[in-house]
């Protein structure tokens, strides 16, 4: 039996931890992130949770004292922000290759400079490669959702990959909603002990981090493109179990009243949301207009994301970050799935909630709007963008 | 040996399974010169033997001290440490 609770999504995912029986946490705290460790180290000094906690002087030592965490088998969860997620940039490399499932809520933030501590998804982009499995929520639920379900995936034995929980910072992270709180027993069906094959023992001595010269270097490469080609089956089977026990269903690509959609707007995390709320306005005046999220955005779902905008003339990707030089970062990904169909939806990229900048249902009405004129026509702009000012003067040269 | 592996033989993670199997590599062809051992100088102090950093210098039945050139790495840390010289290091010779 479920309760239903109030809870803000940090504290969502903090208690999607704990119920996870986490063994170890090492988080350094940073806006927007900070309600999350903040809560799980509360829970650990109370003695709510049997974990250690580990206070570190930067994310660099929050994610390398992870890689050691695991390497002993521990259950493992991190979590960080913005500035944080590109300090500890080059341990999160090495928690994939090294084949760590380490737990990673991140409330995207905005990168410096100039210093934001708001809301966006520059972190998040800068890590696109990493080699985690990457999904993103939209609501509270499906914080607590996916945190629980994160470890289920990553630490499958034939995954054993490290998965970050991307949620909004402040538009979500700070957001108060009605979560459905399962019972520990269901959590525990759903979430089998840790049992890892290789954990450091004094008794079978072997060496974990070992150095790869060029002869085997590229075989090591390879071997992970594979297994990380080979878990989206684990995915999906998944968060069919989760169905299965908890009821509620999730999937790569979300599709909104996509059903003979002529335009689709595509976002991802809590944009999906307001959203929603002009579709269904737009359904409502007879407009074809439908939605598609990405939820799991490593592996790109590729195959979930094409059936969702087949049979659509104009796909307006709306995202939250610039890759200098290119444009959108995400919409440059679904230029290129959609490369290879046959028959495929012209494609508008617009910008907009850049460092906590709010984007109301005005801003996404004007998406939808702007974006069917720039696939249409094109666009002579830098960028097209919602709420900057002055965009319109800003013209390629 | 590791150059006919292909990724299918990885061990999870690049883990390396068998414990000091560095044993196994042969570290002594980054060599560009060599140690030569002065019997007539050395006191068997075993100052080199225990500043070699790849543990390749070993006490020999006479209770001299020399490396194994199979690890030697020619780093001349032995040289530079040995309290009478007796240690020199000689250009390797292009084979």
């Amino acid at each position: 039996m479920s309760r239903r609770v109030a809870l803000e999504a940090s504290h969502a995912v903090a208690e999607a931890t704990r119920m996870a029986d986490v063994d170890v946490i090492s988080a350094y705290p940073i806006t927007p992130q900070t309600h999350i460790p903040e809560r799980l180290a509360e829970m650990v000094a109370y003695g709510d949770l049997d974990a250690a906690y580990i206070p570190v002087e930067s994310e660099h030592s929050a994610m390398s004292a992870c890689l050691g965490a695991a390497a002993v088998g521990a259950r493992t969860f991190t979590a960080t922000a913005g500035q944080g997620l590109e300090l500890m940039h080059e341990v999160v490399y090495v928690a994939s290759a090294m084949r760590y499932p380490v737990i990673m809520a991140v409330a995207n933030r905005a990168l410096s400079a100039p210093l934001s501590v708001w809301g966006d998804h520059s972190d998040a982009m800068a890590v696109r490669d990493t080699g985690w499995i990457q999904v993103f929520c939209q609501n509270s639920q499906e914080a607590f959702d996916l945190t629980i379900w994160a470890f289920r995936v990553g630490e499958d034995p034939q995954v054993l990959l490290p998965v970050m929980v991307h949620l909004d910072g402040f538009t979500l992270s700070h957001v108060t909603e009605p979560v459905l709180l399962p019972e520990q027993s269901e959590v525990d069906r759903f979430l089998p002990r840790y049992h890892y094959r290789f954990a450091l023992n004094p008794d079978q001595p072997m060496t974990h981090g070992a150095f790869g010269p060029p002869e085997i270097y590229a075989e090591t490469k390879l071997a992970q493109a594979v297994v990380f080609d080979n878990c989206k089956k684990t995915i999906l089977q998944g968060w069919q179990e989760f169905r299965d026990i908890f009821g509620r269903h999730y999937n790569p690509v979300e599709e909104y009243r996509t059903e003979n959609a002529e335009t689709l707007l595509l976002t991802i995390g809590s944009f999906t949301e307001t959203a929603k709320i002009v579709v269904d306005a737009r359904r409502e005046k007879g407009e074809a207009v439908g939605l598609i999220s990405l939820r799991l955005w490593r592996p790109f779902p590729f195959e979930e994301f094409r059936r969702a905008v087949r049979g659509a003339k104009t796909l307006i990707v709306f995202e939250r970050a610039i890759s200098f030089g290119l444009g959108g970062p995400v919409v440059a990904e679904v230029r290129s799935a959609l490369y290879d169909e046959e028959t495929r939806p012209k494609v508008a990229s617009i910008i907009g909630g850049l460092g906590g900048r709010d984007m109301s249902e005005e801003d996404f009405e004007y998406v939808i709007d702007r974006g069917r004129e720039v696939a249409e026509k094109g666009s002579d702009r830098v960028l097209e963008t919602v709420g900057i000012r002055g965009e319109s003067e800003a013209l390629k040269r | 040996m590791t150059d006919k592996l292909t990724w299918k033989d990885m061990e999870v993670g690049n883990i390396v399974k068998e414990a000091g199997n560095a044993c196994f590599r042969r570290t002594g062809d980054w060599r560009t010169e060599r140690p030569i051992l002065d019997k007539d100088k050395c006191i068997k102090c075993a100052l080199c033997w225990l500043y070699c950093p790849d543990a390749s210098i070993k006490p020999g039945e006479d209770g001299y001290y020399e490396a194994d050139l199979y690890y030697c790495k020619g780093c001349a840390i032995c040289a530079r440490i040995c309290p009478v010289e007796a240690i020199s290091m000689t250009e390797e010779e292009e084979r």
